[in-house]
């Protein structure tokens, strides 16, 4: 085990490494950074220095070295635009889109596994064939298109909810009582207006994991019932409803619950979408403005993070897979 | 004379009609699914707008001689200054939106297909490449799939999007690297089965070379799951382009494909302009479920496992 474990590290780290290589290199070979950083009226001497000060005059390995070495020390750069450490500005939005994603996933949860238990229990009613048509649906609708709906309708139309921005926001986890409220870690779901600000972005980000676990949890339960011990306990007497919550939800939970946590990652990349249409101040919404502006501390700092934050998600998902089935082991000890 | 010859032929028309190709199975096999077939004729006919929109669009929404700012943001139905019925509305310069849709449809479909092309191409050929070759190669493109199916598409898109800059030609590009890897897993798998069969084996015994066993040989026997794949990977691929597109990333304000369009209604939308992001969105939703209808029933008539 402990083999497979320093092998497997050693592969993040390579992967880390590979990427923050194409990383550097996309960004800050292509397209002359002298042009952005150094004023058009500096003359030749002028420009000189500065490039020797920016270390722009070594070659690309070298600089690489330098930005790798800045990089361990947590220095990414700082933004041209807010003039901040990039680190910090996307560390600030964090919370933001933490809090999306993690509300995104709750949803999944709440809305799917009731809507896919029904469907797997009754697969030819009408209700769970209209249930199944919904989530092809999701699956195909566009995330941002729904959401624009989602404004259109509900703030526009009805006027129930706030159409964009994040509301009022309460800081915890921060330094309370030490600081000003606005020091510490904000966040949306603690108070009233903030939670209405998060229903629609939350719904839009959740509707393809809604679908998902519909899909997941209907399998999961239309296999469950042709099980021995589903057919045992019904002939023990047992009520359908001890069958159904007890036998057959257990069962399903676990691997429905894996599939959602498997997909935090991929919720906390497509809130760049969701945060842009409903003006989300997370971090998917600042590299969007970033991108646009050409902010490079900021694209390179947001992409090694969302990479480091993958390869540890990956990284966690295969070693839990190598605890659980030593299949997994004994295959990359064969090799 | 003349007769005989037709009297012998009329019989033997309708029986020639009963013998069972294995593309006659498969089209009756596809057409047992009404929603599917359904599908496949509202694609067929969006195709078909979008291939001929110069002819059928009432407008040129690209030529600005035929715009009239004073005909801007109208509402559906409304007859414009020049006299005629803008059925869908008009967005913010006064460009009629169902021509806007027409001449959208083009760009989003041909992004959607030129990429699903390429990537077919790349990932096939890399995947046979890996199932044929086996051994190194084989851990070195596969390792390469995995690292990059490990990542969502739309971070790796974006992260290409922020390297090269807006564009046709760079979202193309984003999309080919995005998708490559879905085929060339598919592929691999089929042709890792079929590369064992005697076939294969004959082919290698009178000594082809290589290429001919490969492209000739083994990739006509990979191909129903790849088409499978291909039509699933058309529709990702068209939504991807429109998300791109709305973020600003994607094609440039020159050649707006539907995802444009819709980014273009979001600023009118709060003042329930609702038309010039809403169209757009039907047009694209439709497009992208009749894809996914016919690939669902695709997989069905191709997967050899369903077959009783």
């Amino acid at each position: 085990m402990a083999v497979y474990l320093v092998r497997r590290l050693m592969q993040a780290l390579l992967v880390v490494l590979a990427m923050s290589m194409i990383v550097f290199v996309g960004v800050y070979a292509i397209g002359d950074p002298v042009e952005i950083l150094i004023s058009p009226d500096a003359d030749q001497l002028e420009r000189e220095r500065a490039i020797r000060a920016l270390g722009l005059d070594l070659p690309l390995w070298q600089q690489y070295l330098v930005f790798l070495t800045n990089a361990l020390q947590g220095d990414l750069g700082r933004s041209f635009v807010f003039n901040e450490p990039a680190l910090k500005l996307i560390l600030q939005r964090m919370p933001a889109t933490l809090e999306l994603a993690f509300g995104a996933m709750f949803l999944s949860i709440l809305i799917g596994l009731p809507l896919g238990l029904y469907a797997g229990l009754r697969p030819n009613s009408p209700a769970s064939k209209t249930i199944m048509a919904g989530s092809i649906l999701g699956f195909s609708l566009p995330t941002f298109w729904v959401g624009l709906m989602l404004i259109m309708v509900f703030a526009v139309q009805l006027g129930w909810l706030p159409s964009t921005g994040r509301g009022e926001t309460c800081s915890v986890l921060g330094f309370i009582g030490l600081q000003p409220c606005n020091a510490g870690l904000q966040w949306s779901w603690l108070t009233g207006d903030g939670l209405a600000h998060m229903v629609m972005p939350a719904v839009n980000l959740a509707l393809f994991k809604i679908s998902l676990v519909i899909r997941l949890t209907r399998a999961g339960v239309r296999e469950t019932m042709l099980m021995d011990y589903v057919k045992f306990a019904r002939a023990k007497g047992l009520s359908a409803s001890r069958v159904t919550f007890v036998h057959v939800f257990k069962n399903i939970l676990i691997p429905v619950v894996t599939v959602v946590g498997l997909e935090l990652g991929s919720t906390i990349a497509f809130s760049v979408v969701t945060e842009s249409v409903f003006a989300w101040p997370g971090m998917g919404k600042l590299i969007i403005d970033s991108i646009n502006v050409l902010d490079r501390p900021v694209i390179v700092a947001y992409l090694m993070i969302i990479v480091l934050m993958f390869i540890t998600i990956n990284l966690v998902v295969d070693l839990t897979y190598s605890l659980l089935d030593p299949r997994v082991r004994l295959e990359s000890k064969g090799t | 004379m003349s007769q005989a010859v037709m009297d012998g032929a009329a019989p033997a028309a309708p029986r020639k009609d009963k013998v069972e190709t294995p593309f006659r199975r498969f089209v009756s096999e596809f057409a047992e699914s009404k929603i599917a077939l359904g599908g496949l004729i509202v694609f067929t006919i969006i195709a078909l707008v979008a291939i001929f929109a110069p002819w059928l669009a009432p407008q040129n929404p690209y030529d600005l001689a035929q715009l009239d700012i004073m005909d801007g943001r109208m509402e559906p139905g409304t007859v414009g200054g020049a006299g005629f019925t803008y059925w869908l509305g008009t967005d913010d310069q006064g460009r009629d939106m169902l021509s806007g849709i027409m001449y959208g449809l083009r760009i989003s479909l041909s992004v959607g297909a030129g990429s699903a092309l390429i990537a077919c191409m790349v990932g096939a050929t890399l995947g046979l490449l890996a199932a044929y070759a086996g051994g190194r190669t084989d851990t070195v493109i596969m390792r390469l799939v995995d690292l990059q199916l490990s990542f969502p598409s739309i971070l790796v898109a974006l992260m290409i999007l922020a390297f090269l800059g807006k564009g046709v030609m760079n979202v193309v590009i984003a999309l080919v690297i995005v998708e490559w890897a879905y085929y060339a897993r598919t592929v691999r798998g089929t042709a890792l089965v079929e590369r064992r069969r005697e076939y294969i084996e004959a082919a290698q015994c009178l000594a082809l070379p290589t290429h001919r066993i490969l492209f000739r040989h083994l990739l006509p026997n990979c191909l129903p799951p790849l088409i499978v794949v291909a039509t699933m990977q058309v529709a990702r691929a068209i939504a991807l382009e429109a998300t791109l597109s709305f973020l600003g990333l994607g094609v440039p304000i020159t050649e707006p494909s539907l995802g444009l369009l819709i980014a273009n209604g979001y600023e009118y939308m709060l003042s329930g302009k609702y038309w010039i992001s809403f169209y757009p969105g039907i047009a694209l939703l439709v497009t992208i479920v009749s894809i996914n209808l016919v690939g669902d029933q695709l997989r069905d008539v191709l997967n050899p496992r369903l077959k009783k």
